[in-house]
């Protein structure tokens, strides 16, 4: 009856929204970087790259990654698309 | 034999350490291990309750580190087993009346003539933790599957391995097959995978559970009685390092989902 109510509403089963909120807080809590943290870490870092090449800005990403229980901060950073025409 | 000295913790209070110890030294001792379990919740003892044990305390832990008696003299036997003593904590004192230099004391003494000696941790990160963890050859986590349970036990794991006392292993508790089945619930492998540590043990939500309780008598003596009793006496043996398999989750077949069916309130 319950999975049918869920079917129904298009609501997500709560135990996989439970592991989703989990991983990103634990991910917060074990590194000691807040998600306000990684803003600033993310700004700054878009800001010194950009300063030597041309990036997507608003396509970057800065997140903590996890395997078994080792972090790392991972940040994703596209070139801006005009960046390939100068490679020719 | 020199005893191992495992500390049974978990962060958050409520999820069940003080039931993990009782029904741990419980199934232990069933064994014909010679086993003490302490209670290191000064203050709020319940480890003598849940063994029934509450109307034959004379001595506990801080007349012990006092010196208002010996340590032998504090144990109270539970003479329904051979060989299980509980070391009951203070109730009218704090957690300051003991540090973690009497805790490894006490289990250096008790190490000599018992095979296991199980410390009931406090819940929280302060005095009582430390004091807890300071003897631990090994340590147990308990956790619940549920989103604060789950956050708690992590923070523990990480300062279990910083006083280097790890790798903790994991007990997981009160899970209700019905909602894991649902999706309602975190499922086991969930809880593995984010917490990254060994799993020990899983014990179902059962009613048995708090039955027990109140009666001062731990599920793990009836060995076949409940599956919870069942999941307590898997513990022991892979404390031992017997290679114990899993129960599988959706323990009943049909015939007991029919009865689950029947039964009001049931899944």
């Amino acid at each position: 009856m319950r999975i049918l109510e869920r079917l129904r509403k298009g609501r997500k089963p709560s135990g996989k929204v439970a592991k989703e909120r989990l991983r990103l807080v634990l991910a917060h809590d074990r590194s000691h970087i807040s998600p306000g943290l990684l803003d600033t870490l993310k700004d700054e870092i878009i800001s010194v790259i950009s300063r030597h090449i041309d990036i997507d800005a608003s396509s970057v990403q800065v997140t903590i990654s996890q395997s078994a229980r080792e972090s790392r901060l991972v940040a994703d950073i596209p070139l801006s698309s005009g960046r390939r025409g100068y490679r020719g | 034999m020199a005893a191992r000295i495992f500390t049974i913790t978990s962060g958050k209070g409520g999820v069940g350490k003080t039931t993990l110890s009782a029904n741990l030294g419980v199934a232990l001792a069933m064994g014909g291990r010679r086993v003490v379990v302490i209670d290191a919740d000064v203050g709020l003892r319940n480890l003598d309750m849940m063994l029934g044990l509450e109307n034959r305390i004379v001595y506990d832990l801080v007349d012990v580190i006092e010196g208002r008696c010996r340590l032998r003299q504090a144990l109270v036997h539970d003479k329904r087993l051979l060989e299980l003593f509980l070391l009951p904590a203070a109730q009218t004192r704090d957690k300051s009346a003991v540090n973690p230099d009497d805790m490894v004391r006490i289990c250096d003494q008790l190490k000599e003539q018992y095979d296991f000696v199980l410390v009931d941790s406090p819940a929280g990160i302060e005095q009582g933790f430390r004091y807890a963890v300071a003897p631990a050859d090994e340590v147990l986590i308990v956790t619940n599957p549920e989103v604060a349970a789950v956050r708690d036990a992590d923070r523990v794991v990480g300062l279990i391995e910083a006083e280097e006392k790890g790798p903790a292993r994991l007990v997981i508790n009160r899970v209700r097959p019905d909602m894991v089945r649902r999706g309602e619930m975190l499922d086991i492998s969930d809880v593995v995978e984010l917490l990254a540590i060994d799993l020990v043990g899983v014990v179902p939500e059962e009613p048995d559970i708090l039955v027990s309780a109140n009666q001062g008598k731990p599920v793990a003596f009836s060995r076949d009685g409940s599956l919870a009793g069942q999941a307590f006496h898997n513990i022991a043996r892979r404390l031992q390092g017997e290679d114990v398999p899993f129960m599988p989750l959706r323990e009943q077949g049909m015939l007991g989902r029919i009865f689950n069916f029947m039964r009001p309130g049931g899944d």
